[in-house]
Parts: C-alpha cells; sequence; structure tokens
C-alpha cells in the first residue's frame, strides 16, 4: 500500500476524491438532519422539497427543549449509560482476565455462553425481560419494570458479551512472563494486575468501556418496552414523541437528534486510534 | 519469519502455556470469584428470558398475559398456519443474505481505500464513524424523512436529475420499492463497523509481505488476491458473524421507516414478533416466532462457520 514512485501525485489526488464522494455520501443524511432541523416548520411542506430553507429558524434548538423534557430524556439516557458502562467493567474485566489467563474447567462453555448471549434477539428477549422485572418488582420496587435499574441491569447484560470479548483477546496478547518477571521483582498480585497488565490492556478497556457506553447510549428496543413514564425515557424513545399519529414535527425530532448525536460523535472520533487496535486484538483472536 | 509471528499471535489462547498454580499468590477459590458476576448476569437477563421465552411458546396465553397452561405446540401450529409466515420467513432470508454480502463487499472496498495513504483520509475516517455513533433509529428516521413521498429530499434530487415525472412518489409506501430502501438503510448502518474491522485487520498485516511479493513480481492485484484476502480471513470471518447476527436480529430500521407496512409487506421475524407481543397481544405466538427466529440464527451461523472452515481461520 506504499505510493508508487510513478505519479504518485494522480494517485493520491483519485484516492482523495474517491474518499471525498465516500465522505459526503456518510455525512449526507446527517447534512440533511441539521437543515431540517433548522427549517421553519411550514417550509418543510413544500411539494417539492427546497434544499434548502429560505431562512435559517436557530430559534428551533431553543424552543425545542420547552416542546418536549429534552432534559429529562438526556438525564436519563446519560444515567442508563454511565452505570451500565460501569457495570459492564466491573463484572466483564475480573473476567475476562481470568478467562485469558487460566484454562479453568467450564472454560470453554463460559465462552460459549457469552457468544451465545449475542445470537437472541432483544426483541424475543424483551418480554421475558419484562416479566422478569415484574415479578422482581413485587419485591423490590425500586428494582422493578420502569426503573432506572432494571434498564442499566438489562443494558449491561447485553453489552457483557462484546466486552469481554475484546478484553479477553487483549489480556491473551500481554506475555505471561511480564507479569512473572514483576512479581519476581515483588510485586504482589493485585500490584501486578495494577502497574503491569491493566496499563497494557488500556486500549483494549478503553475500546469496550466507549463501545458500551454508545451502545447503552442508542439502545431502543428494551428502553421502548421496560420504561413506560416519560420522566425516566432515554433520548431514543424520547424522541419518537415528536411522531404524532397525523404529524410529525420534524424540525424538533432531528433537533433533538442531533443533541443525541453530537456527543457521542465526538466520543468516538476521540478513541478513533485506539479502536482499530482494539478491533484488531479481537479479529485476531 | 513474519509469517511464522502471524501464525503464533493467531494461534487461540488454548493452547498457550498456562501458569503453572504453584506461582498463584492468593487463595485459590477458582474460577467463581472472577466470572461469577458475569455468569450471574448473563443468567439473568437472557438465559433465564430465554428460558420463558421457551416455556411461553408451549403455553396457552391469555391477552392479559397470564398463563392458563401448557398446549403443547398450539402456538407454533397457529404460527405457521397465519399465510403470511411464508413471506415473511422468506422476505428475512432475503434481507440477511443480501444486507450482509452486500456489506460486507463494500467494507472490503472501503477498508482498502482508507488503508491507502491520501490527504484528508483521517476526515473520512471521521465521517464514517458518524453513521456508527448515531443511533440507528435517528438515522432510520432521517432516511424515511428524505425518502417522504410528498416533501422528501430525494424526490426533488431525482426530479432534477429526470429520474422521475412527477414531484410525488411514496417510496416506502409502494411495497415494490420500500424493501429495497430498507435493506439500502441497514446496509448504510453496517458498514462502518465492518469496514473498522477490516480495516483493522489490514492494519495488522505486516508491510514487508508485500515487500516480498514485490520481489517475486506480484503485481498489486495479484497480491491482493494471493496474500490480503488470506491474511484478512480471521477479520472477515469475525465481520461475517457479527453482522449476520446483527442484520438478523434488526428492529430500529424497519420499525422507524414503515413499522413492517404495507401490511405485513416489510416485516422481517424480528418486527412480526414485536406485532404480535406487543399490538395483537398474542404472547403464546410471538414466543414461537422468537423460537423459530433463534433456531435459524443458530442455524445459520453453524452452517456459515463449517462452510468457511473455522478451525483454519
Amino acid at each position: 500500500m506504499t505510493a508508487g514512485t510513478r505519479a504518485p501525485s494522480i494517485k493520491k489526488a483519485l484516492l482523495a476524491g474517491i474518499g471525498a464522494l465516500v465522505a459526503f455520501f456518510f455525512m449526507a443524511p446527517y447534512i440533511q438532519m441539521l437543515i431540517t432541523a433548522l427549517s421553519p416548520a411550514d417550509e418543510l411542506v413544500n411539494v417539492p422539497a427546497q434544499y434548502l430553507p429560505s431562512r435559517f429558524e436557530f430559534s428551533n434548538f431553543v424552543t425545542v427543549w420547552e416542546e418536549a423534557p429534552l432534559w429529562g430524556y438526556l438525564r436519563s439516557s446519560l444515567i442508563i449509560s454511565v452505570f451500565a458502562t460501569l457495570v459492564v467493567l466491573v463484572v466483564a474485566l475480573p473476567a475476562a482476565y481470568y478467562t485469558a489467563r487460566y484454562r479453568y474447567r467450564g472454560r470453554l462453555l463460559f465462552l460459549l455462553l457469552v457468544l451465545i448471549t449475542q445470537m437472541f434477539a432483544p426483541t424475543a428477549l424483551v418480554i421475558g425481560i419484562y416479566r422478569e422485572f415484574v415479578i422482581i418488582g413485587d419485591v423490590f420496587p425500586a428494582a422493578g419494570v420502569n426503573t432506572y435499574i432494571s434498564l442499566i441491569i438489562v443494558n449491561a447484560a447485553f453489552n457483557l458479551a462484546f466486552s469481554t470479548w475484546i478484553m479477553v483477546a487483549y489480556f491473551s496478547t500481554i506475555p505471561v512472563e511480564l507479569e512473572e518477571a514483576a512479581s519476581i521483582d515483588g510485586a504482589s498480585r493485585l500490584g501486578v494486575l495494577r502497574r503491569v497488565t491493566l496499563p497494557l490492556a488500556l486500549p483494549g478497556i478503553i475500546t469496550a468501556t466507549i463501545f458500551t457506553f454508545i451502545a447503552a447510549w442508542n439502545e431502543f428496543v428494551v428502553a421502548l418496552t421496560l420504561a413506560q413514564s416519560a420522566d425516566i425515557h432515554p433520548l431514543t424513545v424520547g424522541v419518537t414523541t415528536f411522531v404524532g399519529q397525523y404529524r410529525v414535527e420534524w424540525q424538533y425530532l432531528f433537533t433533538s437528534s442531533l443533541i443525541a448525536i453530537v456527543p457521542v460523535v465526538i466520543l468516538f472520533i476521540v478513541i478513533e486510534k485506539w479502536l482499530i487496535g482494539g478491533l484488531t486484538a479481537g479479529s485476531i483472536k | 519469519m513474519t509469517e511464522a509471528r502471524i501464525a503464533q499471535e493467531q494461534e487461540p489462547p488454548e493452547r498457550r502455556p498456562q501458569p503453572a498454580p504453584r506461582r498463584r499468590r492468593l487463595p485459590d477459590l477458582g474460577p467463581l470469584p472472577w466470572i461469577g458476576p458475569a455468569l450471574l448476569l448473563i443468567f439473568a437477563v437472557v438465559l433465564w428470558p430465554a428460558f420463558e421465552m421457551l416455556r411461553t411458546s408451549l403455553s396457552e396465553i391469555s391477552a392479559s398475559g397470564l398463563s392458563k397452561g401448557f398446549t403443547g405446540l398450539t402456538n407454533f401450529e397457529r404460527l405457521f398456519a397465519d399465510p403470511d409466515l411464508v413471506g415473511i420467513l422468506t422476505r428475512t432470508l432475503t434481507w440477511v443474505v443480501i444486507v450482509v454480502t452486500i456489506t460486507i463487499l463494500t467494507s472490503l472496498a472501503l477498508a482498502s481505500l482508507l488503508n491507502a495513504a491520501f490527504p484528508g483520509r483521517r476526515l473520512v475516517r471521521w465521517a464514517l464513524i458518524v453513521p456508527w455513533a448515531a443511533s440507528v433509529v435517528m438515522t432510520a428516521t432521517i432516511w424515511r424523512w428524505m425518502l417522504d413521498g410528498f416533501y422528501g429530499i430525494i424526490n426533488r434530487i431525482l426530479l432534477d436529475l429526470g429520474f422521475l415525472q412527477g414531484p410525488i412518489n411514496d417510496w416506502l409506501g409502494n411495497p415494490s420499492t420500500s424493501f429495497i430502501w430498507l435493506m439500502f438503510v441497514a446496509i448504510f448502518v453496517s458498514l462502518p463497523f465492518t469496514t473498522y474491522v477490516l480495516l483493522a485487520g489490514l492494519q495488522s498485516i505486516p508491510k514487508d509481505i508485500y515487500e516480498a511479493g514485490k520481489v517475486d513480481g506480484a503485481t498489486g492485484w495479484q497480491s491482493y488476491i494471493a496474500l490480503t484476502l488470506p491474511l484478512l480471513r480471521p477479520a472477515l470471518l469475525v465481520a461475517a458473524i457479527i453482522n449476520m447476527i446483527n442484520v438478523f436480529n434488526s428492529f430500529p430500521v424497519i420499525w422507524a421507516m414503515t413499522k413492517g407496512g404495507p401490511g405485513s409487506l416489510t416485516d422481517t421475524t424480528t418486527t412480526h414478533m414485536y406485532k404480535l407481543a406487543f399490538q395483537l397481544l398474542d404472547v403464546g405466538q410471538s414466543a414461537a416466532m422468537a423460537v423459530v427466529n433463534f433456531t435459524v440464527i443458530l442455524a445459520f451461523v453453524l452452517l456459515y462457520l463449517r462452510v468457511v472452515d473455522w478451525r483454519r481461520a
């Protein structure tokens, strides 16, 4: 893939041209989302559609907060995603480390179990999950249906597989000899973990963390069924309130969608360089 | 020498030498303290509901959700007696095969592009991240709006390019075009992840292999077929499996764009089971659909692993 010595600039220009087209293709829907979000409502019902509105209605981004309880949706999305991510880390880190380091009885079974959890459609499980939390709610009302705790637990469980898998792959790439050397130098088992293993596995841990966060942030089906009252609706479910039976308030729908999308895109771009490493570890395994 | 190194890296962890027990310093409690919490979570949120799904599929459930006892295969008989089911199953298979195949082939081209050096590559990678980071519901919704029969921008563009006679064309309301657009959007949201997995695979291929190929006189295409594709095998395998499962179980694209309509003409097994449970309140039949769905995915994945001979990967 190194650039040839002959006419490298023409080849590069051609690639850059194709690259620009690809970038435009993937950005186009979101550009249209922004244009719609900035359009006055009455200009969205022209046939045929206009490419650009006659004026940009920046006030849509202000009024949308009055049209729907966006702060509440944002707060719910944050609570669910942050705590689901913490639960995944606390649960998946030790499991992944032990599975990568020791060949215990049932190790293969455990890995198989993790794989199988990925194969169930959330839509298929949602009925069983709903009933389970109805029962749990009878005993512990704080963890029943329509509570943050139920949403956090379900989101954590759904993302456990991918995180465990990525981290097992990552821990496996760290030579055991490195840990042994540190422990011969007198470090305790936990000291070895803290000072040698975890720092080396950090790219994998970060990848798993961000993945879980974003998956929980974007989760839809479980929230649609488990979160019934509007005050715990996350953004994904909340924005659908702009889709009425007869009328859709497109400009508000997309204003709030953009408010949900922009922070995660930034988060994703920040970890982009670790992403490649994290996914390589996953695929090489 | 390099190939030996790769071969060693690809060896599954089971075959690695394990540290001897005598080096452990904590009292040995076995694996349970380490994997126990993960098992608990998997059991509570996946296995138990899955078992419940199986039990429900064999029970008679009233519309209010109460179980009236075991009924054998009645739910399955009712499911298969539905004349729409054949269409739904065929559509689901078409959906999976077409979306996954086109996604993998396009991602291969995109990953090769993003692996080459050119000005602005970084920006193209960032652009590709956007559909990945954005929620699928929201992406599907913007496509629904762009495809709107009256006010959609796509009608305007096609009209200006001379492809349409009149300004009104209901892409999603027309059964002959709606499913094609749904597959298009499903491919659109699947491309970024797949491309990144393949890109990661490409970047793990050492550059000196290509130098060696060049010395042996391989042209660009030849080295792509003979060197790149075989070395990309593990990444391709992973990308294809994850895609297959995700596309099979995909709910938000169809739900946000057509809700399976018109009628049930764009329903797949996933939206069908959701409608059965939450619109028709026929939980038993929905569970039967879920069981069939899981069986088909499992068969699909096992068949695929067999065809590609995964132990070789």
